[in-house]
Parts: structure tokens; sequence; C-alpha cells
């Protein structure tokens, strides 16, 4: 287990040492983010007229069936299906890409220090440091992570408990350990960013 | 922005009073978003001090929801999107 993000005080950056499973284990994340960001593909619901269907290269009106996709894209409308649907017509293709870009981000940096394809060597450290700028864009990609682990375990607020006290075998103990570990390296990615 | 020709332009009282009555984002709740991370949001989406982002936050967190944000429709759209990008759950409506 790291220490989590510090700020490196003459260079401004965020930097952490992982272990070499902890950025394995992040890069894998990351690429399922991406897959499942081009996986439902943000179309257009089908039209009542095919050839109005046809000639939308706009973006969906109708929000993802797929929980996390409807989590990371919800209705920005309340009480207002038409507008919702525009607003979605007209903003999910552009966040879908910088949601994908974002989590693509994640598995370059991890990559360019140092991780190799099939990490064999158990030994070995990824030291990762993050300009703000990237820093801002592992922010959100961490939270975009957390949000669909969150929305798969079925999190709610006040359960601590109930999650601590899992049985090891029990397999969401797992994807918890890995949701409570992405908060802790979120957690410190912040306080390193404070002014 | 081209108008319709031969539509003749009037501009009635009900577009003036639209055009008066602000807009708000609304910032959600949500079981998973670090409490830590939705005030740097705050501070650093809509340039608040450290002291408003954490009362709004507050407010989130405690109230179930809180007003983040007032203008017109499209600043407000603007602002629900960037709070998407950042993983908040935001919506937006007309101010009552």
């Amino acid at each position: 287990m790291t220490t989590g993000f510090v700020r490196h005080r003459r260079s401004k950056r965020a930097i952490a040492t992982l272990t070499v499973f902890e950025a394995d284990l992040l890069r894998s994340l990351a690429g399922q983010l991406v897959e499942l960001l081009h996986n439902e593909s943000a179309v257009a619901a089908v039209d009542a007229d095919p050839l109005e269907a046809l000639l939308d290269f706009s973006g969906p009106t109708t929000a993802p069936s797929d929980p996390v996709l409807a989590r990371l894209f919800p209705d920005a409308y309340r009480e207002d299906d038409e507008s919702a649907g525009e607003f979605r017509r007209y903003t999910e293709s552009a966040l879908r890409d910088s949601k994908s870009q974002a989590a693509a981000s994640i598995i370059d940096v991890l990559e360019d220090a140092g991780l190799p394809d099939d990490p064999t060597d158990d030994d070995i450290t990824i030291d990762v440091e993050l300009e703000p700028q990237t820093a801002l864009v592992w922010l959100r990609s961490l939270t975009d992570l957390r949000l669909a682990l969150g929305t798969r375990l079925e999190i709610e607020d006040g359960q601590e408990d109930f999650w601590d006290s899992l049985p090891e075998d029990d397999p969401r103990a797992a994807t918890y350990s890995v949701y409570e570990w992405l908060g802790f390296l979120q957690e410190t990615l912040v306080r390193s960013l404070e002014r | 922005m081209t108008a319709d020709p031969g539509v003749e332009q009037d501009l009635g009282t009900d577009e003036i009073t639209l055009a008066d009555s602000p807009w708000v984002t609304i910032v959600w709740n949500d079981p998973v978003n670090l409490m830590s991370y939705v005030t740097f949001v705050f501070q650093q989406h809509f340039g608040y001090g450290k002291k408003k982002a954490e009362k709004l936050m507050m407010e989130v967190h405690e109230d179930g929801r809180s007003v983040v944000s007032t203008g017109t429709r499209e600043e407000m759209e603007r602002d629900v999107q960037a709070m998407h990008e950042y993983g908040l759950w935001a919506t937006l409506s007309k101010s009552d």
C-alpha cells in the first residue's frame, strides 16, 4: 500500500509511488471505463420516422440503459423530458469523449512512467508525476471510476458498517476494497492540489 | 442569427418576463463523491472561496441538494455540463 499523492514543493507536481500491482489495476480499470464508454454507443434513439432517424447525426436523447452510464450522464432536467433530451443530444457525445480521453490519459501516464504491458516483476514501483493540468484530468477520471464501481456495488449513504463487515469470500468485498483504495488515492490527490 | 423572412418580430411581455427570470444549477447529494472533491470542484469551476465552497458542499451533504449558481438558461446549461464532466450529479431549473 502506497502513501498516495503528495505535492512536490518546487515543481508543484502531484507525485505518487504506486506498486506495479496498483498501477496495473488502475490501468485495467481505466481501460474498462474506456471500453464501457464506447460500448453502448451514444446513438440517437430510433425515431418514429425512420428517415428522420437516418438524417439525425447528433447525439442521443434518452438516458443510457446501463446504470453506470446513466449515472455518468444524468438527465439535466428533472421534470422536463423534452429539454433533458435536447440537452443530451447536444452534450452527451462530447462528455463521453472527454471522459474517455481522461481515462486514456491515466493509461498513458502509467505506461510513460514505466508500467510494462504484462508486469511479471512484483518488486518494481511506478513513480507517477502529474503536472497540475494532468492532475485535474486524473481527479475527474478517478471520480468516474469510483462512480462506476459505486454504481455496480449499489453503494448508498450510511452503509460503511455493512461494507466493512463483509466476509472476505464475498465477491463484493474485493471490489469494495478497490473502491476504497480509489477513494484514498483521490483524497490524497485533492489534498495535494488544495490552495 | 436570422429571423424568418416575412415574420414580424414582436417581443411581447411574455418574453421579457422570461428573460428576467433567472435559472439555477442544483447539485444533488450522491453516496460516492468525496466531500473534499465536491468542495474542490466548486472552487475550481465557479471560482468560489473555500468557505463558500464548503458551505455549499455541506448543504448538498446535509439537505440533499444545493443551488450552486444562478444565471441565464444557457449559462446554467454550461454549468450543468461542467458538473457532469466532474462527475457531480447536477440539474438546472427555473428559479421559483
